[in-house]
């Protein structure tokens, strides 16, 4: 009976491709305004993400997520540093500077303050360069912010990237170039600037307090949940794990901004659209087809029968929706990757979507099972 | 004509009504009604005298109200829902006034449909679809979708689909209704040919006065009642 379906659906050949259409775009808004909104969550803790090396983030109480900065005394970091079960901690700085530009423009920028005598806090990819900040003045700056907004903008509109040797100021301070590194998108878009601790409270305008975060290193073998209650009891400070921060972060932004109900609605809006489009345009296809499946009810079908015909169009149609959806929010990522738009498409919402598009099929196909199934067979002779 | 010593349907007091209280239609109203193996039987009447209301009740496509219907020997109100669809797929062939062949299928796969029902492989059944269709003269159509066949050839093919499966009973709805009168006289031939056999009985349900001539027996109903019986046969 297989065949049969498939044949029946693709032969009416307008409703077909008016189901693929709507199943394609209510998958392709799904997944695309989904893909871009965890871009988007995923760029609030990119700096986490970079700081890969420590196992905990200690910070004043207060702090709701990783841009919500209340600075903390120095001397805090001696003393988480005495907590049972540590093996190193040391402060960073982290903080928003305004750089004059040799142009003389100014650009807002994120400062992020290493502790002197390790650099721990760096990411990754800038270890090699590292040791350039021990020169004067140095700073290493992000290669997305150097070919963009700090970027020299010659008289014919050309941009020349700032370059390693260049130099900027920081607050009236000077401060040359040593690297370039590559960090994750910040939410802001903001370039990036690492340096020393020392340096960056030099950059930093005047404050009392100007240590961000003390990054902690567990010793081994240590469980890192109890360590964060170990120093959240000795020192007062609120402790999280890496991951933790993260969850931290991404529910204040869940919380307190209205990027999940304005993505959501769109999900939401997409799915409607499919549900109304998909599913109208395959009751009608049944409908039209209504004679026909009485006709096979009368030559002996089964009721069963029908409805997996019917669950087997539906898939057919949901299964070719979906790749064509997906495949073109993916085409969209691919071409828009090298721009400001953030995108993001893990398995999960793949799966996320399959299970959406799903859904529409599945109810789709209920309205037209439920018209099945109390078809009277005697309809064929109705003329 | 061969004898005929065996019941292919049965009925007694058979009723049907359909609609409730000041709007209630009584469509069937005590109808008895014999029909023998080997035997072509049309059933004539006016508009709403329940001639398809009858054949849709033997067919075991509509519940009756009230009365005994058998067909050979078994009654569909004796039968679960699953029973009734089983039987109806393997004893009974239908033959439409509208034809209702699946537009998007080939000729031979029309014809394949009630074998498929069946549970026969699709190979199998298209290769018996097409040696059924040569039987009615179809040979050259059996790739042809019914929008490239004539009224009459969609009507032969309607007929090749009811025969495919060796049901028992064919019943077939105003056969030659949408067919001009020579197409629906060869509908008629050919349905005499390869659709009545010693084994198997026949009803139409028509209008056309111009096909009478090819029944066996005629029954006339008016107002759900069978109101005569005609017999054309002498051997009968």
């Amino acid at each position: 009976m297989n065949f049969i379906a498939l044949k029946m659906l693709v032969g009416n050949r307008a409703k077909y491709v008016g189901i693929v259409v709507g199943l394609t775009f209510a998958s392709l808004l799904i997944t695309q305004q989904s893909a871009i909104f965890l871009g988007l969550m995923t760029r609030t803790f990119g700096f986490l993400t970079d700081t890969a090396l420590p196992d905990i983030w200690v910070m004043d109480p207060k702090v709701q997520y990783i841009d919500d900065l209340k600075p903390l005394k120095e001397t805090e970091s001696l003393r988480v540093r005495s907590v049972q079960g540590v093996a190193w901690a040391v402060p960073l700085y982290k903080g928003l500077l305004k750089a004059r530009l040799p142009n003389w423009t100014f650009q807002a920028c994120k400062d992020v303050g290493l502790d002197d005598e390790t650099l721990i806090g760096a990411p990754n990819n800038a270890a090699r360069q590292l040791a350039n900040l021990r020169g004067s003045d140095a700073i290493i700056i992000d290669i997305v912010g150097a070919k963009s907004k700090l970027a020299r903008i010659l008289p014919d509109g050309r941009r020349v990237p700032m370059k390693i040797g260049d130099t900027m100021e920081l607050n009236d301070h000077r401060a040359v170039v040593v690297g370039i590194c590559r960090v994750q998108r910040t939410f802001q878009s903001q370039p990036v600037i690492y340096t020393t601790f020392s340096r960056a409270t030099v950059f930093a305008p005047r404050e009392r307090k100007l240590m961000s975060f003390v990054l902690v290193k567990a010793k081994p073998g240590q469980n890192l949940h109890t360590l964060c209650q170990r120093i959240r009891r000795a020192t007062g400070l609120a402790a999280y794990t890496g991951d933790e921060f993260k969850t931290l972060t991404i529910r204040y932004y869940m919380k307190y901004t209205g990027i999940p109900i304005n993505f959501g609605t769109t999900v939401v809006l997409g799915f409607i659209v499919g549900v109304a489009i998909a599913g109208q345009t395959f009751y009608s296809f049944t409908l039209d087809n209504i004679r026909y499946f009485g006709t096979l009810k009368a030559m002996g079908a089964s009721n069963f029968m029908l409805l997996r015909m019917i669950l087997l169009q539906a898939s057919t149609v949901g299964a070719i929706g979906y790749g064509l959806g997906v495949g073109t929010a993916s085409a969209l990522g691919l071409l828009t990757g090298s721009t400001e738009l953030s995108f993001r498409l893990p398995w999960q919402l793949l799966l996320f979507c399959a299970i959406a598009i799903m859904l529409i099929c599945a109810i789709s196909a209920a309205l037209s099972m439920w018209k099945v199934v109390r078809l009277e067979p005697a309809i064929v002779f109705k003329s | 004509m061969s004898t005929k010593d065996t019941l292919a349907v049965q009925c007694t007091g058979l009723t049907k009504s359909y609609g409730s209280g000041s709007s209630r239609v009584h469509a069937l109203c005590g109808v008895d009604l014999e029909v023998h193996t080997g035997e072509l039987m049309m059933l004539v009447g006016p508009s709403g005298s329940g001639k398809t209301t009858l054949i849709s009740v033997i067919a075991g496509v509509l519940d009756r109200d009230g009365g005994e219907c058998q067909v050979f020997g078994r009654d569909f109100n004796h039968m679960n829902s699953r029973e009734k669809t089983q039987y109806r797929g393997e004893n009974i062939g239908f033959v439409f006034q509208m034809f209702n062949l699946i537009p998007s299928l080939t000729a031979a796969e029309n014809v394949a449909v009630p074998l498929i029902i069946n549970g026969v492989k699709r190979r199998e059944a298209t290769g018996r679809a097409r040696d059924i269709l040569s039987r009615v003269g179809l040979s050259e159509r059996t790739f042809s979708l019914p929008a490239e066949l004539s009224g009459g050839q969609q009507q032969r093919v309607a007929i090749a689909r009811a025969m495919l499966h060796n049901p028992k009973l064919i019943v077939c709805d105003e056969p030659t209704s949408a067919l001009d009168h020579e197409t629906g006289r060869k509908v008629m031939e050919l349905l005499r040919e390869v659709a009545v056999g010693t084994d198997r009985a026949l009803i139409v349900v028509t209008h056309d006065a111009r096909i009478f001539e090819f029944a066996d027996r005629i029954a006339k109903m008016d107002d759900g009642y069978i109101t005569g019986v005609e017999n054309l046969r002498t051997d009968i």
